[in-house]
């Protein structure tokens, strides 16, 4: 079996994996972080969506041999009271929750590329991810209050 | 699902990659980007016995300068497709494709030569590389070849690719003065494939069309070259005329996503609208 070496949310982890093994459950199974979910076989949901080196995969769809010596961040990596955590909660933007964890990485991954996006530049964004509940509205305009947050303390260190 | 267990190598150079082919046979499959093998392997569509992972071949991931052409490496992501000032500079028609590929997530693992090794027909980019005339590189321990686009997609996901070969680049020949390109996709969801696209590209001459050249996504087992539409404009038929001519030769599939007949009426409908929008440049 294949030693793999992986730094996840801040810690390292050296673990014998299985080549099968996908990316989901080795981060699921073998190191109890369960805030990532799987909700299809097709790589069409995006609920799994982690960060590995910095951009954003469906980690149903990468092997866990394949993260090895990279680092992979999930929704449980990120600090408590992430401004994008706490725009989906006051926004609404979300109903049952499964697809909540893949929209908010996948949120970050699109703030990273572009810090101001348009309402039509976040649905293009989040194209890969699914939700059935909300009807995407609530979520759009979560990305946009978070947005606007996380552009402040720059912008303060412009003017100031 | 989980896939079926597998052997897995991961060769750090080219050479070691052929070697592992080689040795591994017709049971072994290679995987790139893992964009379209992994739902495969999941589903249990595919269950090689050995799986040999390019992921280290870096020397494939870079774009360069070839004088009359760009070379883009097979293992190049779409996220790198999409960013690369040589590819932006003389591809604009790969990029507009490329854009309309998938989405973010998958456009971070999945690579160019991956999505044309696997020959799908509703895949955006065979048709693209048609259209452009691109060469594939192939390489196996015996050697080297060139490959036109015309003759690798060779039917419903078969390419021209020998079991022991590797594609390791894509030649794309730099445009002259003048050409305007366009990629048209139609599709009725977000991140779907396309029931019908068409990738072309156009030098207008006088205000009027020109040279052309036209393919189809699709619109049959392998990206179709339009050859009529494109010796139509040629003899100076107007853009709509021209378009008309678009299904001749092709066999449309009917499926879900629609008939034949209105794939037929998609490919003249959409033929004029990319016509027209490349035109404009
Ligand atoms: C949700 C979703 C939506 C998508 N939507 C679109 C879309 O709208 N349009 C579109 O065009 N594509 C779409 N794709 C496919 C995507 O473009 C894939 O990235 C691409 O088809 C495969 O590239 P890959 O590197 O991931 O290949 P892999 O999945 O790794 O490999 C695919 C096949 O090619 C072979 N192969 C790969 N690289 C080589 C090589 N260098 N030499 C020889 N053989 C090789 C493999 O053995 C395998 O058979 C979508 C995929 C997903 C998951
Ligand atoms: S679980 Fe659906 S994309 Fe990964
Ligand atoms: S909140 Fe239920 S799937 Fe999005």
């Amino acid at each position: 079996m294949p030693r793999i070496r992986v730094e996840v949310d801040g810690s390292s982890y050296e673990d014998d994996v299985e080549p099968r093994l996908l990316l989901v459950h080795y981060l699921r199974d073998r190191l109890g972080k369960v805030g990532t979910p799987v909700g299809c076989d097709t790589t069409n949901c995006g609920a799994c969506t982690v960060l590995m080196d910095g951009l954003s995969v469906k980690s149903c769809s990468v092997l866990a041999v394949q993260a090895d010596g990279r680092e992979v961040t999930t929704v449980e990596g990120l600090r408590a009271g992430h401004p994008m955590q706490r725009a989906f909660h006051e926004e609404h933007a979300l109903q049952c929750g499964y697809c909540t964890p893949g929209m908010i990485m996948a949120s970050i991954d699109l703030l990273r590329e572009n810090a101001d996006p348009s309402e039509d530049e976040i649905r293009d964004g989040l194209e890969g991810n699914l939700c059935r509940c909300t009807g995407y509205q609530n979520i759009v305009r979560a990305v946009r209050r978070a947005a606007t947050e996380m552009r402040r303390p720059a912008s303060e260190e412009v003017t100031s | 699902m989980i896939p079926a267990s597998f052997d897995y190598v991961r060769p750090e150079s080219v050479d070691e990659a052929l070697e592992a082919l080689t040795d591994a046979g017709e049971d072994a499959k290679i995987i790139a980007g893992g964009q379209s093998l992994m739902p495969l392997l999941r589903m249990r569509l595919a269950m090689p016995d050995t799986l040999i992972d390019l992921d280290r071949l870096d020397s494939l991931r870079d774009v360069r300068d070839d004088g009359d052409a760009i070379v883009i490496g097979a293992l190049a992501t779409h996220h790198r497709v999409l960013r690369d000032p040589l590819v932006r500079a003389h591809a604009p028609l790969l990029v507009r494709a490329t854009a309309k590929v998938a989405d973010p997530a998958v456009r971070h693992r999945g690579t160019f030569g991956g999505a044309l090794a696997h020959a799908d027909p509703a895949s955006d980019l065979p048709a693209v590389a048609v259209a452009l005339d691109a060469e594939l590189l192939a390489r196996s321990a015996r050697g080297e070849r060139r490959i036109p686009a015309a003759d690798f997609f060779v039917d419903w996901m078969t390419s021209a690719l020998e079991p022991d070969e590797l594609l390791t680049g894509i030649r794309v020949p730099k445009p002259g003065e003048g050409w305007g390109v366009h990629y048209e996709k139609f599709h009725r969801t977000a991140q779907a494939w396309a029931i019908v696209g068409v990738a072309c590209a156009v030098r207008r001459d006088d205000g009027r069309v020109g040279d052309a050249r036209v393919a189809l996504t699709n619109m049959g087992p392998v990206p179709v070259r339009c050859r009529a539409v494109e010796e139509a404009l040629a003899g100076g038929a107007a853009i709509r005329d021209a378009a008309e001519l678009a299904a001749e030769g092709t066999e449309p599939p009917s499926d879900l996503d629609g008939s034949a007949e209105y794939r037929t009426h998609l490919a003249a409908v959409l033929t004029a609208r990319a016509l027209a929008a490349a035109a404009a440049v």
